[in-house]
C-alpha cells in the first residue's frame, strides 16, 4: 500500500480499542417497581397508563388501564387514591393526581364510547359469579377475558352492589355506573337480576358451572344495644343508603344524630344534610386523629355543615328522640373510656352506622368452609375457600372494605379461578424491586404543583345530590399526567444514550429504549446516576 | 387539544424528551449524531471532557453539515483520542504543540480563504480546542492574537482546572485551595494559592470580539444552543466548557454531571453568553445550594473540611459564588 510521505503504519480507528475490560461493574436497565403500583389494591400499573397519558394517548391509556381494572370512570371518584399516599412526586412537591387522571380517563372512554377489546377464545367453562357488587363484576370481566362463560346473580334489582346502594350518588353519580356496567354486559357477561342464589352447592349443580365466586358484600347492618322507648326512631345507615336508591327516601327529619366513626356515618350525615336536615351530628367515641373515615371526606362534611361529636357514646333514648350521651376520654392504649359526665342531644332519628355483617345464608352445609369473625376464610393468595373451586372476596373475606380492594379481589381471584379450571398453578408474575424515592435523580423534573380539581359551591352540596367532585379538564389531565416521575421505568428521556463519555449506550428507536454496547462502556455510573427515574443499576462484573 | 400545554414532564433538562418537538431536541438525542470521537478512546472512566468535547464538536458538525476541521492543543483531548495508530476522530484533525492550537486554527482558516477564492468550499470551517493548559497559560499568547486579528476560528476550551494529562499540575484556571501535586495541601494556606485568579472568557470579551459562552457538561440543551450560535458568527469566537475530571478532581466517576451541575447552581461557574464584549445573557440559577456541596465530594478541597480544617478558605469561595451571582445577576427575579 502506497503511503503519504512519513507514514509507516496504516491508520486505524479507536474502535480496535475494547474498552469495555476495564470494568469493575455494569450497568444494567431494570424496571422498578413504582410505589403506586406497589400500593394499588386493585393491582393497576398506574405508572404504565400515565406513560401513555402523557403523550395524549387517552384510548391507550384507557385501554391499558382496564387491563386489571374495568371501572375507570367509579375509581376516579369513589377510590381513596392510597397510590397517591405513596408517589414519589409527594417528596418532591405534591403528589399525582392520579385519581383524577384515571377519572379523566374513564369519562372520556364514556364519552367516545370506547369499548374492551374482544375477550380470549372460548373455553368451553363456566363460571357462576354471585353478586354483581364491584368484587363480582370485576371478576366476571377478567374470566370473561380469559374466555370463559360468566353468569353473575344478583338478588337485588340493579347492578353495582355497594357502589349503589353504599356510596350516595354526589360522589357516584349513577349515570357513571350505569355505562361502566353496560360495557361489561356488552363484553358478554350475562347479568341475571333479581336472582338470589339460596344455596351455593345447588345453583351449581343445576347449572352445570365449573367453578363459583362469592361475593355478596355485607349488607347486614350492625347493631348496638341502645335502651329506647318504642316510639324512639332508630334506623339503620345501610338502609337509609338503601332507600335512596329503592323506594321511598327515609324519613330522618330535621335533627338527625348518626352512630359510628366510619365512611358510612359520613355519607349518611352528609346525605342527612341533602334531604333537608338542618342538623346533622356525628356520635363517635374516639377523636378525629382515630376516625376510620377517610379525613378528606371528614373535611368535606364539615363543610357541609355537619357536626361532629367527639368522645361521646350515646347510652339511651327516650320517647321524645332526647339522647343520653355520655363523654369519653382515651386511655393510653387508644381505647375510649366512660368518664360519668352526661349530656342530652334532641334528635328526630338516630342512625346507627357501625359496621356490617355478611349474610352467609347459601353457604350452609358446604363442606371445607372456615367462617370466622362472620366473614369467609380465603387463601389471601388465591382467593379460594376451604372447599375447592369455590373462591371469595370483596366484603364477605377479611379485608379493608372498599370498591378498590374488592375490585383487586375479583382480579385475583380470576386469576387463580383460570389456572384452577386449566389444573395448573396460575404463573407468577416477575418481582420487581421498588423504585424508592432515593433511586431517582429528580433535579431532572420540572417544577409543576398539583392541579385542583373543581368542587361544586356549597349552597348546591347541601341542597342537591349533583355531584361534588369536579373533572379534569383535557388541558389539566395532560399537565397532571405529565407530572409523573415514570419511577423505575424508563420513559426515553435519553439521557444514558447522552450522557456516557464513550457513546456506549445505544439508542434502539422510539419506543424500544436503549441497550449498552459492553465492549466499551468503562463502567463510570454516570448513566446511572444521571437517570431521572431509577432505571438502571450498577452490578458487580462476575470476575 | 385545545391550548397547548406547556409542560412537558423534564422539560429541556434531560437530553432527550419525547414530549417535545424534533426541533427542540438536542443534536445528542438524535440517532445520527456524528459521534465525532468514537468509542475506544482511552480517557479514564466517567472523563467530563470527552464527553464536552463530543457535545460540542458534534453541534458544531451538524451546524456545518458535517464540513468541519479541528485543530487541537496538546492535553489529554489529544492523547487519549489518538494513541498512533489509532484516532477517534470522525472529522479531520490535526495536533502541532501544545500552546499553538489558536495559530494552527487560523492557519487553517487563511488557508481555506485562499482555497475558496480559487473555487474551494466556502462552507468549510474550523475549530480549535483545548485543555484549560493550553489555553489559559501555554496557548494565551497565540490565543489572544487570534482574537485580535478576529480570525474566523470557533475555539472551545475544555477546562477541568489542572493539567491532569501529566499528573494534576496546578495552571492558570485551578481554583485557590485546590489541591494539585504543585500546590500540596500542606501549611497555613494549603492548595492552590488565593491569586487573582485568570478569567478567561472575561479576557475574550475584553478583547471585543463578536461572541463569548461559558457552559458545563451538565445543561446539554444551553450547551448545543451555544456552540450552534457560535457557528452562526464569522470571526473569532470564543467557547469555555467546565468538564469535571474524576481523577485530578479526586471524585467519583459517575459524579462528573452532578459536579458540572453544583458549579453552575453554587454559583462558582456562571453560564453566560456575550457580544462584542456585552454580556447578552446569562444561565439562571435553578436551586441554588452553598458552595460546600460542590466542595466536598472532592477530595481535592478534603483539607478545607474535618477538624480543624479551612472554614476561612469555605467561606472565602462563598464570597466568590456570591459575588459571580451578584455579578452576573444568576438568580432569577423574585415573584
Amino acid at each position: 500500500m502506497k503511503k503519504p510521505f512519513a507514514i509507516t503504519l496504516d491508520p486505524g480507528s479507536s474502535l480496535a480499542n475494547k474498552t469495555g475490560s476495564w470494568r469493575s461493574e455494569r450497568p444494567v436497565y431494570v424496571d422498578r417497581l413504582p410505589p403506586c403500583n406497589a400500593q394499588c389494591p386493585a393491582g393497576e400499573d398506574i405508572q404504565g397508563w400515565l406513560y401513555h397519558a402523557e403523550s395524549g394517548g387517552y384510548e391507550a391509556a384507557w385501554r391499558h388501564l382496564v387491563r386489571d381494572n374495568p371501572f375507570p370512570a367509579v375509581m376516579g371518584r369513589v377510590c381513596y387514591h392510597s397510590c397517591e399516599g405513596a408517589c414519589n412526586r409527594g417528596k418532591l412537591d405534591v403528589a399525582v393526581g392520579i385519581n383524577s387522571v384515571e377519572r379523566f380517563l374513564g369519562d372520556e372512554a364514556i364519552r367516545r364510547g370506547w369499548r374492551f377489546d374482544p375477550p380470549a377464545a372460548d373455553t368451553g367453562r363456566h363460571v357462576l359469579v354471585v353478586g354483581a357488587g364491584p368484587s363480582g363484576l370485576s371478576a366476571a370481566y377478567h374470566l370473561r377475558r380469559r374466555g370463559h362463560r360468566v353468569t353473575v346473580r344478583e338478588a337485588g334489582p340493579k347492578a353495582g352492589g355497594m357502589m349503589r346502594f353504599g356510596i350516595p350518588q354526589y360522589r357516584l353519580p349513577r349515570d357513571v355506573l350505569d355505562a361502566e356496567v353496560q360495557r361489561l354486559v356488552e363484553f358478554g357477561v350475562t347479568l341475571q337480576l333479581g336472582a338470589k342464589v339460596g344455596h351455593i352447592a345447588g345453583a351449581m349443580a343445576a347449572g352445570g358451572f365449573d367453578a363459583a365466586f362469592l361475593a355478596v358484600g355485607a349488607h347486614i347492618a350492625r347493631r348496638a344495644f341502645i335502651p329506647a322507648k318504642d316510639s324512639a326512631r332508630i334506623l339503620d345507615a345501610v338502609k337509609v343508603l338503601h332507600s335512596m336508591e329503592e323506594g321511598e327516601r327515609p324519613m330522618l327529619g330535621r335533627r338527625v344524630v348518626v352512630y359510628g366513626g366510619g365512611n358510612t356515618a359520613i355519607d349518611v350525615a352528609r346525605t342527612a344534610r341533602r334531604l333537608g336536615a338542618t342538623e346533622a351530628v356525628i356520635v363517635y367515641r374516639r377523636t378525629r386523629e382515630r376516625m376510620p373515615a377517610h379525613d378528606f371526606e371528614v373535611e368535606e362534611a364539615l363543610q357541609e355543615g355537619v357536626q361532629v361529636k367527639w368522645l361521646s357514646t350515646i347510652l339511651q333514648a327516650d320517647a321524645s328522640g332526647t339522647l343520653t350521651i355520655e363523654k369519653m376520654v382515651l386511655d393510653d392504649k387508644g381505647n375510649p373510656q366512660p368518664t360519668g359526665e352526661y349530656e342530652t342531644l334532641a334528635s328526630d332519628s338516630l342512625v346507627l352506622a357501625l359496621g356490617q355483617d355478611v349474610d352467609l345464608g347459601l353457604l350452609e352445609g358446604v363442606p371445607g368452609l372456615v367462617i370466622s369473625d362472620g366473614v369467609v376464610e380465603v387463601d389471601t393468595a388465591t382467593m379460594m375457600t376451604g372447599h375447592a373451586g369455590l373462591f371469595a372476596g370483596g366484603d364477605m373475606v377479611p379485608a379493608e372494605r372498599n370498591v378498590t380492594v374488592a375490585v383487586g379481589h375479583g382480579k385475583r381471584a380470576a386469576r387463580h379461578i383460570d389456572a384452577w379450571l386449566r389444573g395448573k398453578a396460575a404463573e407468577a408474575g416477575e418481582k420487581h424491586e421498588p423504585a424508592t424515592f432515593e433511586r431517582l435523580n429528580p433535579w431532572y423534573y420540572s417544577d409543576a404543583p398539583q392541579t385542583v380539581r373543581p368542587q361544586l359551591a356549597l349552597a348546591r352540596r347541601t341542597s342537591s345530590f349533583d355531584e361534588v367532585q369536579g373533572g379534569l379538564t383535557e388541558e389539566n389531565a395532560l399537565f397532571e399526567a405529565r407530572r409523573c416521575l415514570s419511577c423505575g421505568n424508563c420513559f426515553e428521556c435519553h439521557n444514558c444514550y447522552g450522557v456516557c463519555p464513550d457513546n456506549a449506550n445505544v439508542k434502539l428507536g422510539p419506543g424500544k429504549r436503549f441497550s449498552i454496547n459492553y465492549d466499551y462502556c468503562k463502567g463510570c455510573g454516570v448513566c446511572v446516576a444521571e437517570c431521572p427515574c431509577g432505571a438502571i443499576r450498577m452490578e458487580p462484573e462476575a470476575n | 387539544m385545545n391550548a397547548p400545554v406547556k409542560f412537558y414532564q423534564t422539560g429541556t433538562f434531560t437530553v432527550g424528551n419525547r414530549l417535545l418537538a424534533p426541533g427542540r431536541r438536542t443534536v445528542q438525542a438524535s440517532a445520527e449524531r456524528s459521534n465525532s470521537i468514537n468509542s475506544g478512546h482511552r480517557a479514564c472512566q466517567g472523563c467530563g471532557e470527552a464527553l464536552g468535547a463530543r457535545y460540542a464538536v458534534d453541534a458544531a458538525m451538524r451546524a456545518t453539515a458535517g464540513k468541519l476541521i479541528a485543530a487541537n492543543a496538546t492535553g489529554c483531548l489529544e492523547v487519549f483520542s489518538t494513541p498512533y495508530p489509532e484516532t477517534s476522530w470522525q472529522l479531520p484533525w490535526i495536533h502541532s504543540l501544545f500552546g499553538n492550537a489558536a495559530a494552527v486554527g487560523t492557519g487553517i482558516a487563511a488557508a481555506l480563504k485562499v482555497k475558496a477564492r480559487k473555487g474551494g468550499d466556502p462552507a468549510v470551517r474550523v475549530i480549535a480546542q483545548g485543555g484549560d493548559g493550553g489555553t489559559t497559560d501555554i496557548g494565551f499568547g497565540c490565543l489572544s492574537g487570534m482574537f485580535e486579528r478576529n480570525d474566523d476560528v470557533l475555539y472551545i476550551c475544555y477546562d477541568n482546572e489542572a493539567y491532569m494529562n501529566t499528573g494534576v499540575q496546578r495552571s492558570s484556571a485551578t481554583p485557590a485551595g485546590a489541591r494539585t501535586n504543585t500546590t500540596m495541601a500542606v501549611g497555613a494556606e494549603p492548595g492552590a494559592p488565593q491569586g487573582q485568579g485568570k478569567n478567561l472568557p472575561l479576557i475574550a470579551m475584553a478583547h471585543g470580539i463578536p461572541y463569548v459562552a461559558t457552559a458545563t457538561v451538565a445543561d446539554l440543551h444551553d450547551l448545543e444552543a451555544k456552540v450552534l450560535r457560535a457557528m452562526s458568527i464569522r470571526g473569532a469566537r470564543y467557547l469555555h466548557v467546565l468538564v469535571p475530571c474524576p481523577l485530578g478532581w479526586g471524585a467519583a466517576s459517575h459524579d462528573t454531571i452532578r459536579l458540572a451541575r453544583l458549579a453552575r447552581e453554587t454559583g462558582l461557574f456562571p453560564e453566560f453568553e456575550a457580544e462584542h464584549g456585552e454580556v447578552t445573557a446569562v444561565t439562571k440559577i435553578r436551586h441554588r445550594v452553598p458552595v460546600e456541596e460542590y466542595l466536598r465530594p472532592q477530595k481535592r478541597f478534603a483539607h478545607l473540611f474535618g477538624s480543624p480544617g479551612h472554614p476561612e478558605m469555605v467561606a472565602a469561595m462563598q464570597a466568590h459564588a456570591d459575588r459571580n451571582i451578584r455579578r452576573f445577576g444568576l438568580l432569577a427575579e423574585e415573584s
